[in-house]
């Protein structure tokens, strides 16, 4: 009951988030839409007339409302969609998979009208030729001389472009894992985060504009007699035959048109990407295990208090809490691991048997073997994060590491009475606090995969297509299989400085009791990591990308969770140095721990 | 005030600083020397990198082009190959070379916005003079180095945990020693070139990252591995476009961020070395960053620009105050072992300054804590100008020595660089000392200097010579204690033998048997608390573990 009030709590401190980084949007929108209008009325020859008076029109402003309702759309569409643990594809047909899923259909036609949308306010703010899209016309040479409506290609062909963009924008979200939200490696303010991502922000809407705009040129110079034609049949339009067509060479190499699409697209890009920027920012701002990791690293007052005693009783309830639940997500990624390790080493000889297998025992009811598997064309855990959604859908009952090794209960670390404890004197469900104990966004697993059989059996189609290996992305499986480490990093610092800290300040030994376990499953875990990274493609670097707004840090997650576990040792044992001896431990790990003390490792 | 007038005279010609013993430098021959440091401690290696045993490379990329015959590709070629090698700028002046293939107006008009932007970048050059600069002057310039271009070795690093150290020379390589390992891993990458720093990453046994030209390095060596020439597949290279040359590097003490920073980029990078990302933090003002210091208890650091302006940053949500100086820039500054005070020097004058962090948001203003204008000395080869610019400083990590690097005149044969020792003291009032001058072998003089950071028995400065030779000068003293500053301490590591007597001795003994008696207490109090005893008898039994409660921890 608590772990759901907790969510709630969390959901609402997200919402609360969400809608601030809204509201923010909505009011950046008045400054960037006067950039807009100005930069779209620049002419080269004649400067001044730029800034020439221009009166706002009732469209303007109508338009303008249009413009809030469609950046309140994509920040909704923002909170519904975001991830912390990316959707990795392991094959080139589950990326397809992906795009072509029903959900991600939704999402790019809402992404389409919202672009249409943005583009019709962008041309009513052009005015001039752009700005209806019928006019009145004379039909012939003047013997017929009745008035009637003709099509405007220039505001169709500006509609057709936002549609695009937006289109090719939600798709491109999908590869890029746009929704994907990362944690800073360093702490800033929001104001300061913010500015320092704007000229990113810029610099990558322009240029995504620009290659959106020229992918659409070539689409509308094949195609765009298909829209043209059903437009003019809908509404009742007729083709003026005196103007030159736009589906030309000739019609489409007017610069001024080129200029006016690409400042669209890329108005209409950079209001969509603030956004998101502004939600990122306000979203990743404190959480449960960062707090454990900064407050073991910053503040003594706070350590004290995991160090201190319950009174009455004498029980370090704090201290036990936290270290149980950071060692129990280690414990869980380290099985992980080992699990992993154990599939690819039975690899060649068991693949084709369990693909046969497997197929006859999910068209059974055992529902959870058939979902775990879904995605990976191995039988593994690699991406159990649906899997344990979907078992805690179906079964009902939580789950505890030693009954479901493979679906850890990402609640529990985080719903942990003594976090609560830590912070109770603030409000708990304030928006700033009230994160601190309950970071559920671990918990918003990629829901991206519904539970209905046909899809399933989509699924299992996909799943035998990728094992036959030459659609295999290679390290896709070693970046699943790290998505959401974030969390045990955090785990590692928080604990590590922890103890690092109780050298000198912990007054009732309360961290000594557990130090044997904690050195323990450190060890085991870097031994399961260090194997792991004797695997092909687990150490090959991916290569960087720094283009787009999607985020790629998902993709070197393992070598961060490499180099913290590495640090979380030595800081141990810096700081305790040869007392560490008398610290009971197996012979393994006490040769283990050797080399890190003689600095060999 | 400490002024050098109150330090004793530098020594005569031939002898050289041995060691400070009983409160006072000893000094000797040179052949002493060797001897003695070799029967007294364990850092005997005297390395000596001669000048002539290094094979420079005088070439530079653009040089090599002359080598080969004359090209014949045609213009499309020679423009994509300048837009690739020198961007807009080598674009428009392959076009305008190149005047009889293009037509008239291209080359006039090319010719006219190369002349537009090198005036544009000239008026940019006279606000901030250091942009104008080549890279390597500018290396040179900004360097803890002494006359880093004509030094044989360019950078010198302890590590922070073990006894091993890094050397980078002259021709563009690093050499690893330790004196544990008969191997000696030569470190040499493509880009690895004009090293201005090395630093070995803290909580860490093999990492350590090199400020080159182009780009920063972070080698993996392994400490087991007999290779003597680690692949250059070893080194992570991390580099941001318009951030080179890179000046100077810091380790956050808890070995997790690493800064960089370059005197042609106005943002500091703090980067993630595993996932090779990195997060610039970006002041205009000032005009670059040139050093950087990261401040032992992890909790500030300090970021000098080339303009008469450093930023002090805190660490938690990375904002930073200004520090405007009169005069110069800061050219060097140093963190006291408990992070709480900073001393820094300002290029052109020759006093040394401090700064006071503490709980009060930020210090009001530095004051002077020592003196170095010139003094005279009378010695037995004649007078001797000591005092001047200070070039670089260094703390030692105990907080009992200070290190401060004379810059001397190279014209002047009677003022030579010299390194004064300082003696700290923080109780009463913080003041320094004198404690005397280091010197070395006839002729030679002092390039880079640095302590060890954990040496048993005092300090241990370690000195590169410009004659390529590095020797380590030992300060035995008993410390007074360092202030236990807790987890934030970077590296804080269990010095026992720098406690206080009566606390030494206990230390192992006491947690061994503090830990024992917990476990039993815990055992004792898991019954008793299981079991339904009345309210009386557990509180009694509180009372008692409280009674038995190890008090020394």
């Amino acid at each position: 009951i608590l772990d759901l009030v907790n969510n709630q709590c969390w959901n609402r401190v997200v919402c609360w988030r969400a809608v601030a980084s809204i509201a923010w949007a909505v009011l950046l929108l008045l400054p960037i839409t006067a950039v807009f209008v100005i930069l779209s009325r620049f002419s080269l020859l004649h400067p001044i007339q730029t800034f020439s008076g221009q009166s706002l029109c009732s469209f303007a402003i109508f338009s303008l409302i249009l413009m809030c309702g469609v950046i309140i759309m994509v920040g909704f569409l923002n909170l519904e969609y975001y991830t912390v643990i990316p959707t990795i594809a392991c094959s080139k047909i589950a990326l397809l998979g992906q795009l072509l899923h029903p959900r991600q259909f939704v999402n790019s036609l809402a992404h389409c009208i919202m672009g249409i949308i943005v583009a019709w306010c962008c041309a009513v703010t052009l005015g001039g030729r752009y700005e209806t899209i019928g006019y009145p016309c004379t039909q012939g040479d003047g013997t017929d001389s009745s008035p009637q409506m003709c099509l405007n290609e220039y505001h169709l062909i500006l509609l057709l472009a936002g549609a695009f963009v937006g289109f090719s924008h939600s798709l491109l979200a999908v590869i890029s894992n746009i929704n994907y939200v990362s944690f800073h490696t360093v702490q800033q303010y929001k104001y300061l985060r913010f500015k320092g991502s704007l000229p990113f922000v810029v610099k990558c809407s322009a240029a995504q504009a620009l290659y959106s705009v020229r992918n659409y040129i070539v689409v509308y110079f094949f195609l765009g007699y298909i829209p043209k034609a059903w437009i003019c049949k809908t509404l009742n339009l007729h083709l003026n035959s005196s103007v030159h067509p736009l589906d030309s060479i000739a019609g489409l190499l007017d610069l001024s048109l080129l200029y006016h699409q690409w400042i669209s697209a890329s108005f209409l890009l950079f209001t969509w990407n603030i956004t998101l920027l502004l939600f990122r920012i306000f979203v990743t701002e404190f959480l449960a295990l960062q707090d454990v990791a900064l407050l073991s690293q910053h503040s003594p007052s706070r350590r004290c208090e995991v160090f201190s005693l319950s009174q009455p009783g004498g029980h370090p309830h704090n201290w036990n809490a936290i270290s149980k639940e950071c060692l129990s997500l280690l414990a869980d990624l380290t099985q992980r691991l080992v699990a992993y390790h154990d599939t690819v080493a039975t690899n060649g000889r068991a693949k084709s048997l369990s693909t046969g297998s497997e197929r006859k025992t999910s068209s059974e009811t055992s529902f959870t073997s058939a979902t775990e598997d879904l995605m990976s064309p191995r039988p593994t855990l690699l991406l159990r994060t649906p899997a344990s959604v979907f078992a805690r859908f179906v079964v009902g009952t939580p789950h505890s590491p030693l009954t479901a090794p493979f679906t850890p209960d990402l609640d529990s670390p985080f719903a942990s009475p003594a976090l609560r404890r830590l912070t109770a004197p603030l409000d708990q469900c304030s928006p700033w606090f009230g994160t601190v104990q309950s970071p559920h966004i671990m918990r918003r697993a990629p829901k991206l995969w519904s539970t209905s059989t046909g899809e399933r059996r989509l699924m299992e189609d996909v799943r035998s297509l990728g094992s036959n290996g030459h659609l295999k992305l290679p390290e896709a499986s070693s970046q699943a299989l790290f998505a959401d480490s974030q969390a045990h990093i955090w785990a590692l610092e928080g604990l590590s400085y922890l103890v690092q800290a109780s050298f000198s300040e912990d007054q009732f030994g309360v961290i000594q009791t557990t130090l044997p376990s904690i050195l323990g499953c450190m060890l085991i875990l870097q031994e399961a990591v260090d194997r792991h990274f004797k695997l092909p493609h687990a150490s090959s670097k991916p290569v960087r990308s720094a283009s787009g707004m999607g985020d790629s840090t998902y993709k070197t997650l393992r070598f961060a969770l490499r180099a913290t576990l590495k640090t979380a040792i030595y800081r141990i044992t810096t700081t305790f140095g040869n007392h560490l001896n008398a610290v009971q431990m197996s012979a393994e790990h006490r040769k283990r721990l050797q080399q890190f003390l003689e600095y060999k490792e | 005030m400490c002024s050098l007038a109150l330090f004793p005279a530098p020594l005569a010609c031939g002898q050289t600083t041995l060691c400070e013993s009983n409160n006072e430098l000893l000094s000797g021959t040179a052949t002493d020397h060797r001897l003695k440091q070799s029967t007294h401690i364990n850092y005997s290696v005297v390395l000596y990198f001669p000048r002539e045993s290094l094979k420079l490379h005088c070439r530079t990329e653009s040089s090599s082009k002359a080598a080969f015959l004359d090209h014949s590709e045609t213009l499309w070629m020679r423009s994509a190959a300048a837009w690739r090698d020198g961007g807009l700028t080598g674009l428009l002046n392959e076009i305008t070379n190149s005047n009889t293939e293009v037509p008239k107006w291209l080359s006039v008009s090319s010719g006219f916005t190369l002349a537009l932007l090198r005036w544009f970048s000239s008026f940019h050059g006279s606000l901030f003079p250091h942009l104008t600069m080549s890279s390597e002057n500018m290396l040179a310039e900004f360097s803890q180095v002494l006359n880093w271009s004509d030094c044989v070795v360019r950078a010198f690093a302890w590590h922070p945990h073990a006894d091993k150290f890094a050397v980078a020379l002259l021709d563009d390589s690093i050499k690893i020693y330790n004196p544990k390992s008969a191997t000696t891993p030569t470190l040499k990458h493509r880009l690895q070139r004009s090293v201005a720093a090395v630093q070995w990453k803290p909580m860490c046994a093999s990492a350590l990252a090199v400020a080159c030209q182009n780009c920063l390095l972070v080698w993996h060596v392994d400490p087991c591995s007999l290779s003597t020439r680690p692949s250059s597949g070893c080194a992570q290279v991390l580099s941001n476009p318009g951030h080179s040359p890179v000046t100077s590097i810091a380790w956050s003490p808890s070995g997790s961020l690493l800064v960089s920073a370059s005197p042609m980029d106005t943002a500091m990078m703090v980067w993630d070395v595993a996932s090779e990302s990195c997060v610039p933090l970006q002041r205009v003002g000032g005009g670059g960053v040139t050093f950087l210091s990261w401040s032992p208890d992890s909790s500030h650091v300090l970021a000098s620009t080339p303009s008469a302006l450093f930023r002090v940053w805190e660490t938690r949500t990375w904002t930073c105050e200004r520090w405007p100086c009169v005069k110069g820039r800061c050219q060097s500054g140093c963190w006291s072992p408990d992070g709480s005070r900073l001393l820094f020097t300002v290029q052109g004058e020759m006093v040394i300054y401090v700064l006071t962090f503490g709980d009060t948001p930020g210090p009001q203003a530095a004051a002077v804590v020592a003196d170095l204008s010139e003094t005279t000395f009378n010695t037995a080869d004649g007078d001797i100008i000591v005092g001047g610019e200070i070039h670089s400083l260094s703390w030692d990590p105990t907080g009992e020595r200070l290190a401060v690097l004379l810059e001397g005149d190279p014209q002047a044969a009677d003022r030579p660089a010299i390194i004064a020792v300082f003696k700290t003291r923080t109780n009463p009032i913080f003041e320094l000392l004198p404690c005397g001058f280091v010197q070395g072998e006839p002729g030679a003089e002092p390039r880079m200097m640095q302590f060890h950071p954990n040496f048993q028995h005092g300090a241990l400065l370690t000195v590169c010579w410009s004659s390529g030779r590095i020797t380590h000068v030992p300060f035995y003293f008993l410390g007074a204690g360092v202030p236990h500053f807790g987890l934030s301490g970077s590296p804080s590591l269990p010095r026992p033998q720098e406690r206080p007597a009566d606390f030494a001795n206990q230390s192992l003994f006491t947690e061994l048997i503090s830990l024992l008696l917990f476990f039993f207490t815990a055992f004792f109090f898991y019954i008793t608390n299981n079991a339904t005893l009345p309210p009386t008898v557990r509180s009694r039994s509180l009372k008692l573990l409280s009674n038995s409660k190890p008090t020394d921890f």
